[in-house]
């Protein structure tokens, strides 16, 4: 029978389906990092269990990670608590752990593809809900709890329901100034936060086809902020040709084999998928966000919504509530709103290629008197790339922080935070309410548009500057 | 922790999208243990807003939260299922959950209760109501008299209402695990 993508690497990785039980499902590749895993550490002492596959998990510090000099000591109590925890997990349990001085280090869904870790037809873990990134390279990969950490280090295996096969098809072209996070954008602006309840997505069409794996990952990687458990992209040459000679990718004969394998995954023709969605990616602008959830996006060019046209009464109350919350008013555009703080970073969009993107932009220009902007990238790799390649001394010279490696502003769990009333362009995945720092505002966009806000000061159409 | 009948009384927090960095914001995620949380849940609204129902005498000892559509999206954190429980809520109704949070939820005892839009309306309309939750038929009690079946799946009812532990359950198919592995050798790459 024809199957999806989604169906084959489920398919190959069911361990046991007892009657009346979920499918335990086998997981071959573990990222865990200093925040959600100490607690499954913990149930495993208190059982007294080990890891049983300690080859398979890897483990970085990322998301209470200061992104300062690494030789300064690390401020706040709680945090260097929980590094210094991350340490002994690892270290007991025998886990190979990247820390805050290893080159290696960096957001966990950064370092998994630019290692190899991360290799098609995978099932991969992490204490995260933004492990779909990894999808792009063809795996099912998924965020889960801290129970399911612990279940994954005892057992190496996680009970799991199917989901369901959602296709998203985006063909066309994209148009000068238009990024991959502008696709996914538009995306959950159109099925809304929880359209892709117990579905996995696979993204198709010739526009994700045309997309680098770094875009690709962009888009999978906010997968959950439409409600999907997981989104992935069929392998093709991009994917290993991205992939060949990275340090734990397979080599030589291997290599041969695994390639082998990975041509089967693509979906079958005729195999069904339960919902649909298809996308022009021609007709897409530049996208940013203005309420409190991924869903409420509009193009750059666009205005603020006004309640008052909204019929259902609860997202009539909902939108107001967005509204006064970001203090914005109804009718009046998204460009040219003031700005505050510009943040390039965060695993949607830290990687070099967003770099880069975003100095095109800034080089030869100033970030406005009024704003801070902050440039993080994803690891060290990618710092160490960005600096080969003199982007940090254009970040620098426009009069922008370049930084260590972490999650960063995303989530402000590290120090790095807006401060209440702020508003920030920001190329992370969230805008939910205090996000980015208690009272703070936040509009996602991409690292183009946010490099074009810091120029000019306020909400930018990046086309503007082209 | 075992469930199996409820009867508590209920507070209503009527908006959509409740997201994990609502119920137990960041800063809060920033401990080795699960203990503290409570005091974290819901904590900016609870500051921000006097007039939050959670912050009204009459929500005192609620056990049953109910709240709008796709409640729970957002990040994995279990750190809040830990804060409602650990507030004291045992339930939470709404039209739909995030499918990350239902898990982490069902795994610490607290009910995810899906009901339909009308059953939901009533409910939005009466915080305070007393509601009884028998699992045991997978039925939510009104006080109208009327009575809802919610989904539960079966492996999920008999967790709850037995206590089985899920890791417990999964190490007794170490035999069954043990065969996978050997079948795979070769065909994944091990990161030795």
């Amino acid at each position: 029978m024809a199957r999806t993508i989604i169906e084959k690497i489920w398919d190959s990785h069911v361990v046991a389906q007892q009657a009346g039980a979920p499918a335990l499902l086998f997981i071959d590749l573990h990222l865990a990092h200093e925040v959600t895993s100490p607690q499954a550490f913990q149930e495993l002492r208190d059982r007294g269990l080990k890891v049983r596959r300690p080859d398979l998990t890897i483990a970085t510090m990322d998301h209470s990670t200061p992104t300062t000099s690494r030789h300064l000591p690390v401020l706040d109590p709680n945090g260097a608590a929980q590094l210094a925890q991350m340490e002994k997990n690892c270290a007991d349990f025998g886990i190979r752990l990247y820390n805050r001085m290893s080159d290696h280090q960096g957001i966990v869904h950064v370092i998994g593809p630019e290692q190899g870790l991360t290799q098609p037809g995978m099932t991969i873990v992490c204490g995260d809900s933004h492990t779909a990134t990894h999808g792009a390279f063809g795996a099912l990969a998924f965020g889960i709890g801290t129970s399911q950490v612990g279940h994954v280090l005892a057992t190496q295996c996680l009970l799991q329901q199917p989901s369901k096969s959602y296709e998203i098809r985006v063909d066309g072209q994209l148009k000068p100034g238009v990024a991959a996070k502008d696709i996914i954008l538009a995306v959950i602006a159109k099925i809304g936060i929880g359209g892709g309840t117990e579905s996995v997505f696979e993204y198709t069409g010739s526009a994700i086809r045309g997309l680098s794996m770094e875009e690709r990952m962009t888009i999978c990687n906010m997968s959950i902020e439409g409600g999907a458990r997981a989104g992935l992209v069929a392998p093709d040459d991009t994917t290993y040709q991205y992939m060949a000679g990275r340090e734990f990718a397979p080599k030589g004969a291997d290599w041969d084999a695994a390639l082998a394998r990975w041509k089967q995954l693509p979906t079958d023709e005729g195999a069904m998928y339960a919902h649909r969605l298809v996308l022009d990616a021609s007709a897409l602008e530049p996208m940013v966000t203005f309420g409190t959830n991924p869903g409420m996006g509009i193009p750059v060019s666009g205005s603020i919504p006004d309640p008052a046209n909204v019929s259902d009464a609860v997202q009539k109350s909902d939108l107001i509530k967005a509204l006064k919350y970001m203090d914005l008013q109804p009718g009046k555009p998204m460009a040219g709103h003031k700005i505050d703080v510009v943040f390039v970073g965060s695993c949607t969009n830290s990687r070099i290629s967003d770099l880069r993107a975003a100095a095109a932009v800034i080089k030869g220009r100033k970030v406005s008197p009024h704003v801070r902007m902050l440039v993080v990238p994803g690891s060290q790799q990618v710092k160490k790339q960005a600096e080969a390649e003199g982007l940090d001394q254009i970040f620098r010279d426009a009069g922008a922080d370049f930084r260590e490696a972490g999650c960063s502003m995303c989530l402000a769990m590290n120090g790095d935070e807006l401060s209440p009333g702020q508003y920030s362009v920001s190329t992370s995945n969230r805008n939910f309410e205090g996000r980015q720092g208690k009272g703070g505002r936040t509009f996602l966009a991409s690292p183009q548009t946010a490099a074009a806000s810091a120029v000019m000061g306020v909400v930018t159409d990046v086309r503007t500057l082209l | 922790m075992k469930f199996a009948q409820l009867e508590g009384k209920t507070v209503v927090v009527a908006v959509e999208n409740i997201d994990t960095d609502q119920i137990i914001p960041a800063r809060y995620l920033k401990s080795i243990t699960k203990e503290g949380l409570g005091e974290g849940l819901f904590r900016d609204w609870r500051t921000n807003d006097p007039e939050f129902p959670l912050n009204k005498p009459e929500s005192k000892d609620a056990q049953i939260l109910v709240a709008g559509d796709n409640f729970g999206c957002g990040s994995s954190r279990e750190h809040a299922p830990w804060a409602l429980t650990q507030y004291g809520f045992r339930a939470v109704v709404s039209t739909s959950f995030a499918d990350i949070f239902k898990g982490n939820s069902l795994k610490n005892g607290l009910l995810p209760i899906v009901v339909p839009a009308d059953v939901h309306k009533e409910l939005l309309a009466s915080s305070g109501a007393v509601l009884r939750v028998d699992l045991a038929n997978a039925t939510l009690h009104l006080p109208s008299g009327k009575s809802v079946v919610f989904p539960i799946d079966p492996f999920s009812k008999e967790c709850l209402m037995e206590g089985v532990d899920e890791l417990g359950y999964m190490l007794k198919q170490d035999a069954a695990i043990q065969a996978f592995e050997a079948k795979r050798v070769g065909s994944v790459n091990t990161l030795q």
